[in-house]
């Protein structure tokens, strides 16, 4: 690792400039040069120089390296976010190249300044990073590293259990989450009454013996949702884990550096799309407007159809990132949106709708600060745009096991683009109860989508939890349509019928 | 240094390791990995190793893409082009299926580990090495018959340049004694391999492509491990049906002959083998016979018994009989073998009864360690 040599320094001084007078505003940036083998090695480590030893990135790296040699695929560039924001060049791409990734970078970089999701993230991350490493080779060397090792896995076996919006939310006051038997809700004089705006009524809608029931049947259900531990359905299970799991210190750290980095790494995951449209944005806009010398247009087109390429059976979160916000930009360049615009339905009309309005780059930059990869699809993903970029949905023909075109129809697409990124595509998981049937069990829940658990993983994670809670754990699904329960009890596993599903 | 991603690569090779051990039988079982020849490693295709998670299963194969086309109409492979292009560390896990590349030795070592084989003591202790020289250096001193001119010269030029006294315009390069240079030689020890491996098969009709891929597939272990024990291991291979012939590999592992079975033909072939090219005081010989035991007459079992006690059995460290089960075979040849020699440990017998067999059978004929 290197910084960067005079040329380069003076490539990302002009570029620099191109962004501020773009209006970018983006952390310090510091660039450094790697060669291909140290570019696997920070990408297998996430993008961090150091990290805990573990033997997935070995296997990240075993595969990167591989497919690098073979010419399959190419890592251009490497960007951190943390302040200074950190990012990688590698070492013999041609000066093109290095502007290319220049400009890109200064896209991320102010995405990962100004977007809301990234407000909560840890901007010394790499410090934090280097710390948790030290401390997870100190249990190392104490415990044993199989030992170690075998808890990370177990850890990580559990690590999208957390929930995206804790970060948003003001911490719980303690009392909530150990509430005290005695505590008194105040019983205001409302409580139990039905609404009732006549007054005349009073006496007969609400009868002093219905009140009474009432009250006594809220007090018996504050009183049972009071024992049970969590109050209401959790989803941020590592965290409940951390406070009510039975773990020795060096566990209980482990687990907490897990979950720190699964929080940390969210908001990437959160923002896919938005990130690498508006880096490609950017890029494209620097390059083209500013950058690009004469000599340079086919090597940079080159490289930029590359990166846009849409591959059928796949999407690109470059092309469809960068297309939406030009799009949006043009939209609202021309005043194309608002009621006026939405009840339009002369299609001469619209397909000449230009109000000049010029609001284009002003919304792009709102956009960036306030959406996330499902909020700017659900807003901005629109039927003209779904015909434009030709989206359809594919599915398998269960007879000749192909891959095949559905339908283009609008509602579809979304719909289906939609469910794929909300929640990563994961399953919602809550922890329901840690009492369960009052012998110390542990309960989840899985709010079921539409889609079924994968059942053999699902019985090894329940198996890893059991490792950590020390306890039968189970968890609510719901197979083929029935709703089940599946345990593991420490030696095996059991799936029983259960007389509903699981809901929030 | 270990640079750090180094150590976790070593680790997931050694959790690697630890899998091909767990799955060996599998691996074993499956012809596919002797694929490649003339190479030393070979490529296991393996799950990605995987933490599990609670995901979502179900009809996965479906999703939103972006391009031409009608419904109906097929979507093209879709393979993932990871990476292209400019982007941050992959936080998406994708599906990839890991191949990963293990060397013969090493794949040896875990065979050999897994079903405790012990090391094999050579016989004729006196290494057969050889040597050879090779003109791989130069030095400053040596006889003028290994000047080389072209070093020489180059020094030459080199001290003219330094000291100024080349003029390109009159570029005259003159070697003194200090320029000259001579070629030297490096001697480089050739073990010269004192093992051989005989391999016959039985190639009559009755023996189908089932019964030939698990000679194939055993043969190719039994050699593996042998080899990790040697250096420069000899084989040679015998095919026979009534008759018995000496073949290359390839011919060994292709034919399919029919006709009948007269098995005393390969050993008369074999101990031929053995007196004119491996004399046995100095050659460490294995051989191993493979049929479905279904021999043509009693008459020649009794031939075949002679020439294994007379010939065979003395001068082989090891004589491998392994049975192939087939549907035509009577099976008869084992128990005759065994009969005529009930305590003779330099021969073993063991009978393949199908693929899941092939690494008890490996065992049986290798954990004498002779």
């Amino acid at each position: 690792m290197a910084p960067i040599p005079q040329y380069l320094r003076e490539l990302q001084a002009e570029i620099q400039t191109y962004a501020e007078n773009f209006g970018l505003s983006y952390f310090p940036q510091i660039f450094e040069i790697v060669n291909y083998q140290q570019m696997c090695e920070i990408a297998s480590y996430g993008g961090f120089p150091v990290r805990y030893p573990h033997w997935r990135f070995g296997m990240e790296y075993d595969h990167m390296i591989k497919s690098h040699t073979y010419g399959l695929s190419k890592i251009y560039e490497l960007v951190i976010n943390s302040d200074p924001c950190y990012a990688y060049l590698l070492e013999g791409n041609s000066q093109v190249d290095q502007k290319l990734v220049m400009a890109h970078v200064y896209g991320h970089n102010d995405f990962f300044r100004n977007n809301h999701y990234f407000s909560r993230t840890d901007r010394r991350m790499i410090d934090v990073m280097a710390n948790n490493a030290a401390r997870v080779r100190r249990y190392m060397d104490r415990n044993g590293v199989n030992t170690v090792e075998a808890f990370i896995d177990t850890c990580l076996s559990i690590d999208n259990l957390i929930d995206p919006w804790a970060v948003f939310r003001e911490p719980r006051a303690r009392s909530r989450q150990v509430p005290t038997a005695d505590e008194d809700v105040q019983e205001d004089d409302r409580a139990g009454r039905l609404n009732n705006p006549r007054q005349y009524l009073e006496d007969y809608i609400n009868p002093p013996e219905f009140i009474a029931k009432q009250r006594a049947l809220q007090k018996e259900k504050r009183e049972a949702s009071r024992k049970k531990i969590p109050a209401q359905p959790e989803r941020d299970v590592l965290g409940f884990l951390l406070q009510h799991a039975p773990l020795d210190s060096w566990e209980a750290d482990v687990l907490a550096i897990i979950r720190e980095e699964a929080y940390y790494f969210l908001p990437q995951m959160q923002t896919k799309i938005m990130n690498e449209g508006w880096a490609s944005y950017w890029h494209s806009k620097i390059m083209t407007e500013k950058a690009l010398r004469d000599d340079e247009v086919i090597d940079y087109a080159d490289v930029v159809s590359g990166v846009f390429a849409t591959a059928p059976g796949q999407l690109n979160p470059y092309k469809l990132g960068v297309e939406l916000f030009r799009d949006v930009e043009r939209r609202w360049d021309q005043g194309k949106f608002g009621p006026e615009w939405e009840h339009c339905d002369r299609l001469e009309e619209r397909s000449n709708w230009d109000k000049k309005l010029g609001l284009g780059r002003q919304k792009i930059m709102e956009v960036r600060r306030l959406y996330n990869d499902v909020t700017f699809i659900d807003e901005f993903f629109t039927m003209d745009f779904c015909r434009e970029q030709k989206f359809f949905t594919f599915t398998e023909n269960r007879r000749t096991g192909r891959l095949e075109i559905e339908t283009r129809e609008f509602q579809q697409v979304k719909q289906k683009l939609l469910s794929a990124l909300t929640n990563f595509g994961q399953p919602f998981i809550y922890v329901v109860d840690s009492n369960y049937l009052n012998r110390g069990e542990l309960l989840l829940g899985h709010r079921h989508e539409g889609m079924d658990l994968k059942l053999d993983y699902a019985r090894d994670t329940l198996r890893n939890l059991e490792r950590v809670w020390r306890r039968p754990v189970s968890i609510l699904t719901i197979i083929d349509d029935k709703p089940k329960r599946i345990r593991y009890d420490g030696s095996e596993i059991g799936i029983s019928d259960e007389p509903e599903a699981f809901k929030v | 240094m270990i640079s750090r991603i180094d150590k976790d690569h070593s680790r997931f090779r050694e959790i690697v390791r630890g899998k091909i051990r767990q799955n060996l039988r599998k691996y074993i079982s499956r012809g596919d990995l002797m694929s490649r020849k003339g190479k030393d490693t070979v490529t296991i295709p393996m799950p990605q190793i995987d933490i599990p998670r609670f995901t979502l299963g179900g009809n996965q194969k479906s999703g939103v893409g972006q391009g031409e086309g009608e419904p109906g109409d097929p979507v093209g492979g879709g393979d993932p082009q990871q990476g292209q292009g400019a982007g941050q560390a992959g936080q998406g896990e994708g599906e990839k299926s890991l191949e990963v590349e293990v060397t013969l030795d090493e794949l040896a070592a875990i065979l050999g580990e897994e079903l405790g084989l012990p090391r094999i003591e050579p016989k004729g202790t006196e290494s057969l090495n050889t040597k050879k020289d090779r003109y791989v250096s130069l030095r400053r001193t040596g006889p003028e018959s290994l000047r080389s001119f072209k070093a020489t010269f180059k020094r030459a030029l080199r001290r003219q340049v330094a000291s100024g006294t080349f003029r390109t315009e009159n570029p005259i390069v003159v070697p003194i004694r200090e320029d000259r240079r001579y070629r030297s030689w490096r001697t480089d020890p050739r073990p010269q391999s004192n093992a051989v491996i005989i391999y016959m098969m039985d190639v009559s009709g009755s023996m189908g492509d089932e019964q030939k891929e698990i000679v194939r597939i055993e043969s190719f272990w039994i050699d593996t491990w042998l080899r990790s024990q040697y250096q420069g291991l000899e084989s040679r291979y015998i095919i026979h049906d009534a008759t018995a012939r000496v073949v290359e590999r390839e011919v060994f592992f292709r034919t399919r002959e029919s006709g009948g079975t007269m098995i005393s033909s390969a050993y008369r072939v074999c101990s031929e083998l053995i007196e004119k090219e491996f004399p046995s005081e100095s050659w460490n010989i294995y051989a191993f016979h493979f049929s479905d035991g279904d021999n043509w007459s009693v008459d020649d079992t009794a031939t075949c018994i002679n020439l294994l006690r007379d010939t065979l059995i003395p001068a082989c460290n090891q004589f491998g009989y392994g049975q192939v089960e087939s549907p035509y075979g009577s099976g008869q040849f084992i128990k005759d073998i065994r009969a005529a020699f009930p305590n003779q440990e330099k021969l073993v017998t063991s009978e393949v009864t199908g693929k899941d067999d092939i690494m008890d059978s490996i065992r049986e004929f290798l954990k004498g360690g002779r």
